[in-house]
């Protein structure tokens, strides 16, 4: 049980988002957006001219940071860095794959799902989509 | 795996094969419970990966819902909406709460989301379209609640994972390892004490088979003596001791004044 991550209890923790802007827009009305005072931000807006270097920073540093729950990616973003996302095993914070506006979700490149599939047979996730 | 040449090094004796027995009790229990506790995370595993799969679906419908409602906020309130929903971003009003839920000893995180302090965007759109950028707030508001609701399935989907792998291994651990060693152990005691056992009486017959035949030994010296002695006495009682008449004899051939 080396591997059991310290699950903090009756704090409030972040979510963090990866995705395109409108999804960030969209997602920041809702009110989950934060600036601290470095004036560091828990989103970070994925446009043409992010490189794949600054996703993989900010997977980083929203994987490590300890005020943060839950990373929301877009699934076109996370599968720029497939290799990072699928590495990733820890408990917490929890990855959550995304559909944008413009690219339409396909079950079967998430991470989750495919060891959901893994474990389950596949005739059983078709009919529990049904 | 589990070969015979694999037990524990004890000294066979009694009060170990006793030490020893308590223990496969104790293994035989202790796999009974993780067996059980096993197949009871294996349950909630498995109701688990039904409402991930579940949940997946309903986020998507969600998130396309979502995303009608922005465009429609858009359309109707101009491009630049999205500049000032990205300056009023100061700090978060939807935050996330993680409590813990026990399964058969195993805690599962569970999120919980709650509103905290006024929202900054309760002005946007003022000018113009305010309803529609109120009924996009909203939509993406419930789009979080099913994003979280899947984010906690989706830890405890993790934590249930490596916890059922740690179990089952502790069962095949005690299964194939732990108990056939004891049990080999346990055999391996047993057939020391026959073994002693056989060993001490072979040895005892030996000693009974030795001193019978020393006691018959015995005897016939002493029956020879006691008829030795009753010929003394009998020849004493003639007059002649046994002795005497044999040494007369052997004088007599060695007496010179005899010549014939």
């Amino acid at each position: 049980m080396a591997n059991r991550a310290q699950i903090a209890t009756n704090n409030s923790a972040l979510i963090a988002m990866i995705a395109d802007e409108d999804t960030i827009v969209g997602l920041l009305m809702a009110g989950v957006g934060n600036v601290d005072l470095r004036r560091k931000t828990n989103y970070l807006i994925v446009d043409s001219k992010t490189t794949v270097k600054q996703i993989e920073d900010a997977f980083k540093e929203f994987t490590t940071r300890e005020d943060i729950a839950i990373v929301l990616i877009s699934q076109y973003v996370a599968n720029m860095i497939r290799f990072l996302v699928d590495s990733y095993n820890k408990p917490v914070p929890a990855i959550l794959e995304i559909p944008s506006k413009d690219h339409p979700y396909d079950p079967t490149q998430d991470s989750v799902l495919s060891r959901v599939k893994y474990l389950f047979s596949a005739e059983s996730v078709a009919s529990g989509r049904r | 795996m589990s070969g015979s040449g694999q037990r524990l090094n004890v000294v066979p004796t009694v009060t170990v094969l006793g030490v020893v027995k308590a223990r496969l009790v104790g293994a035989t229990r202790g796999h009974a419970l993780l067996k059980k506790k096993s197949d009871a995370l294996t349950v909630q595993f498995r109701q688990i990966l039904k409402k991930i799969v579940s949940t997946k679906e309903s986020m998507g419908d969600k998130m396309k819902a979502s995303s009608f409602a922005l465009t429609e906020a858009k359309y109707v309130a101009g491009e630049n909406m999205k500049h000032t929903v990205l300056e009023n971003v100061q700090t978060a009003t939807l935050k996330v709460r993680s409590r813990q839920e026990n399964v058969a000893g195993v805690k599962l995180p569970k999120f919980d989301y709650f509103h905290e302090g006024e929202t900054k965007n309760d002005l946007t759109g003022l000018a113009r379209g305010g309803q529609q950028v109120q009924a996009c707030r909203a939509a993406y508001v419930k789009a979080i609640e099913v994003l979280v609701e899947l984010a906690s399935l989706q830890t405890s989907f993790m934590t249930l994972d490596t916890a059922i792998k740690t179990t089952n291994r502790r069962v095949n651990a005690l299964e194939n390892v732990v108990k056939p060693r004891l049990e080999n152990t346990i055999t391996y005691i047993k057939g020391e004490l026959d073994e002693l056992e056989r060993e001490d009486f072979f040895r005892l017959k030996k000693i009974q088979g030795f001193k019978k035949r020393e006691i018959e030994r015995q005897l016939a010296a002493a029956r020879q003596f006691a008829e030795g002695q009753v010929a003394e006495k009998v020849s004493l009682q003639k007059g002649i001791s046994l002795n005497s008449a044999q040494n007369m004899l052997s004088a007599s051939e060695k007496d010179e004044d005899i010549i014939f």
